[in-house]
């Protein structure tokens, strides 16, 4: 088992700066689930670890030993790629053996190793089989039962589910927690799905553009984000964001959010003018965007634009000004566009981010 | 599941096999005639119109494989107690009976076939070899200038081969490779290497690059990696390029006419150089013909269905 740390990693692919200055601590054991949009930087910071690419600058070191300048065979990671890269012409015994085959195992141990782990992943009836003859499911089975034979120090995925549909994608979610926490072997995984990333991490890391957003627990990126970027990539469906100016009147402290004044508790006024922010951008998750039928202290009347239902609850935009205000309210609670009601914002739930760097305020009310 | 054509489509297809019948005929009808010629009496070979049913026989067989050979003046043969075959090359007796003399020896086409398999086998096997490599590293590696590269590679097959075959005799004279198996060989090997090249990279490119990676991370160098991994995933486009090249060299005639003649001449050479002076025997060169043809086409057979995956060149793979 092992710890893995990233050093200031830069990468370019020719002129293009695809890692920069990524520095980054996974702990021994730990989940770690690298998250962040196509296009990122995710595969090729996971394929640096493996050593599948070369860094163009900084240290990767595996047990604090420097191992940036090692081959990938010498590293001893293992890695599940996003099409499973099975052997086509190998059956799934042979796949499972495979990673075995490269030192001088003893047949017999081979043997016992594979059929121990077949037997971990629920595979043991397709050992015969080749790949071409299996579902999507289990070849994604095989390909990690093939990461976990050799029992190395360290398991990289990319993606290993993104390729299954939705409902194999959630049994294959707790398959790997329960792997996970029967192995306990330290792993990166790289998805672009936030609901993954959630269900999965220790540690989520936020990646956008090559460059680490936030570090944190699952319940620190959606509560804390870091930014605007984290804000919004994170929690389904998006948060609302929107220009906010504080305002002063008559002893209320409001802030205005499209034209609209809600009212929110006077500290704020004392602790934004503090950090000498230009322009102020406020963030909001439906949830605490409340509406109600009747009139209640502090709330706008506002009109419903479009109703989506999603089963539970309903995510409701209200027109508020000339933009718009995403609700999230019980079902049914609204009953068609145009419909009138009246919305607050649970202030407690507000983020403030500073518009121009996109840095959050670090300010939590309540 | 079944399949709605419409009047339009049936026509087509009927129009389709037809062509395809037309077509098997055109390339059969001479293969027909070059077997059917091999075992026909001579007097049967030259008729006209062709004689279609005739009682087979093995004699151009056994005149192909031998050859007659005149006798120093004391020495007699026994015709009456010669074993079988050597009497059909003899003509009946009428040969020696109109000399006296005259004796059976193995012909020049068993040795002359021989070299052909070597020739060809050796350079399949080596254009393959080389040809995979090659493209395995263009294939996988940045190489600067890989275009013009490749483009190079290709221009060596755009002059026909018999342009150079007057400078390549006078430096294969000079070197002594005239008449070697080495130099023939070399020949082939260097016609076929650029197909193999340019054949084996459409397939190399169509193996994901993660398999060798998955291979990488588990232990393996990039060579084993290269064996245990590309060259099993490449059978199939190994085998449509062995194929192909192995027809080439097989088939060569130009340069092996000029470039041998004993040692190391291969049978297409061997062949019409029996029609020699006077009237030529067809039934025995047909019946060459015919063994010739023989080894392209179970090497064929064998491969069939890697040829077939072959040819649509990755399109079924997924
Ligand atoms: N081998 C390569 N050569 C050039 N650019 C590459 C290469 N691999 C990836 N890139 C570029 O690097 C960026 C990050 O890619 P990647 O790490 O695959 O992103 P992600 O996995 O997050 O989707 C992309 O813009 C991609 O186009
Ligand atoms: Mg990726």
């Amino acid at each position: 088992m092992a710890e893995i740390r990233l050093e200031n990693v830069q990468k370019y692919f020719g002129a293009v700066h695809v890692i920069r200055e990524v520095s980054l601590t996974v702990k021994d054991r730990e989940f770690c689930v690298l998250l962040g949009p196509s296009g990122c930087g995710k595969t090729t910071t996971l394929r640096a670890i493996a050593g599948l690419e070369e860094v163009s600058e900084g240290r990767i070191l595996i047990n604090g030993k420097p191992v940036q300048n090692l081959h990938a065979s010498d590293r001893d990671i293992a890695f599940v790629f996003q099409l499973y890269a099975l052997y086509p012409h190998l059956t799934v015994f042979e796949n499972l053996a495979f990673p075995l085959r490269a030192t001088r195992i003893p047949d017999a141990e081979v043997r016992k190793s594979v059929t121990s782990v077949a037997e971990s992943i629920g595979i043991t009836h397709l050992l015969k089989l080749r790949p071409g003859a299996l579902s999507g499911g289990d070849m994604q089975r095989v390909a990690i039962g093939r990461a976990l034979v050799r029992r190395p120090k360290a398991l990289l995925m990319d993606e290993p589910i993104g390729a299954l549909d939705a409902k194999l994608r959630e049994q294959m979610r707790t398959e790997l927690k329960r792997l996970h926490l029967e192995n306990g072997s330290t792993s990166i995984y790289v998805t672009h799905d936030q609901v993954e990333a959630m269900s999965l991490a220790d540690t989520v890391v936020v990646m956008h553009d090559g460059v680490l957003q936030q570090v944190g627990s699952p319940s620190d990126v959606y509560l804390r984000p870091a930014n605007l970027f984290v804000a919004q990539f994170i929690g389904s469906p998006v948060m609302n964001i929107a220009d906010a100016q504080l305002r002063d009147e008559a002893g209320k402290a409001s802030v205005l959010v499209h034209g609209a004044a809600f009212e929110v508790p006077r500290e704020v006024l004392a602790a934004v003018s503090s950090r000498q922010v230009k322009d102020m951008a406020l963030g909001i998750r439906p949830e605490g965007v409340l509406i109600s039928h009747e009139e209640t202290a502090g709330a706008r009347s506002v009109s419903v634009h479009l109703i989506q239902p999603y089963g539970p609850f309903d995510i409701v935009d209200l027109n508020v000004g000339s933009q718009t205000l995403r609700a999230r309210t019980p079902s049914g609670f609204a009953s068609g566009k145009g419909q009138q009601v009246w919305a607050r914002l649970d202030t407690t739930q507000a983020h403030f981010f500073d518009k121009s760097s996109g840095v959050s305020l670090g300010l939590r009310l309540g | 599941m079944a399949t709605v054509t419409s009047y339009g489509q049936r026509l087509g297809n009927r129009v389709a096999v037809g062509m395809i019948i037309l077509a098997l005929i055109v390339f059969l009808a001479p293969i027909a005639w070059i077997g059917a010629t091999a075992f026909k009496p001579r007097n049967l070979a030259t008729t006209v119109p062709p004689t279609i049913f005739f009682a087979p026989e093995v004699s151009p067989f056994v005149k192909l494989f031998t050859k007659r050979v005149q006798l120093k003046p004391n020495e007699k043969v026994d015709y009456e107690s010669a074993p079988w075959w050597e009497r059909i090359v003899l003509d009946g007796g009428e040969r020696i009976s109109r000399t006296g003399r005259g004796e059976v020896q193995l012909s020049g086409y068993p040795s002359r076939f021989l070299n052909s398999l070597i020739v060809a086998i050796t350079s399949t096997f080596l254009a393959v070899a080389m040809g995979t490599i090659t493209a395995y590293g263009f294939s996988r590696f940045k190489v600067k200038g890989e275009a013009d590269w490749l483009f190079f590679i290709l221009s060596t097959r755009m002059l026909p081969p018999v342009v150079v075959a007057i400078p390549m005799f006078l430096m294969y004279r000079a070197v002594g490779l005239n008449d070697t198996h080495l130099g023939l060989i070399i020949l082939y090997t260097a016609f076929n290497v650029s197909f193999a090249v340019w054949l084996m990279k459409g397939f190399i490119d169509e193996i994901p690059r993660e398999y060798e990676e998955a291979a990488l991370v588990d232990g393996y160098t990039r060579m084993e990696a290269f064996f245990k991994i590309v060259l099993p995933e490449a059978a199939t486009g190994i085998a449509a390029t062995a194929v192909f090249c192995f027809i080439t060299a097989w088939n060569e005639y130009a340069f092996a006419l000029i470039m041998t003649n004993r040692r190391a001449q291969t049978a297409p050479p061997f062949i019409p150089s029996q029609v020699g002076s006077g009237l030529p025997d067809w039934t025995v060169i047909a019946s060459g013909t015919a063994l010739f043809l023989l080894p392209v086409a179970i090497f064929t057979f064998l491969l069939r269905n890697h040829l077939l995956r072959g040819m649509s060149f990755g399109a079924i793979r997924k």
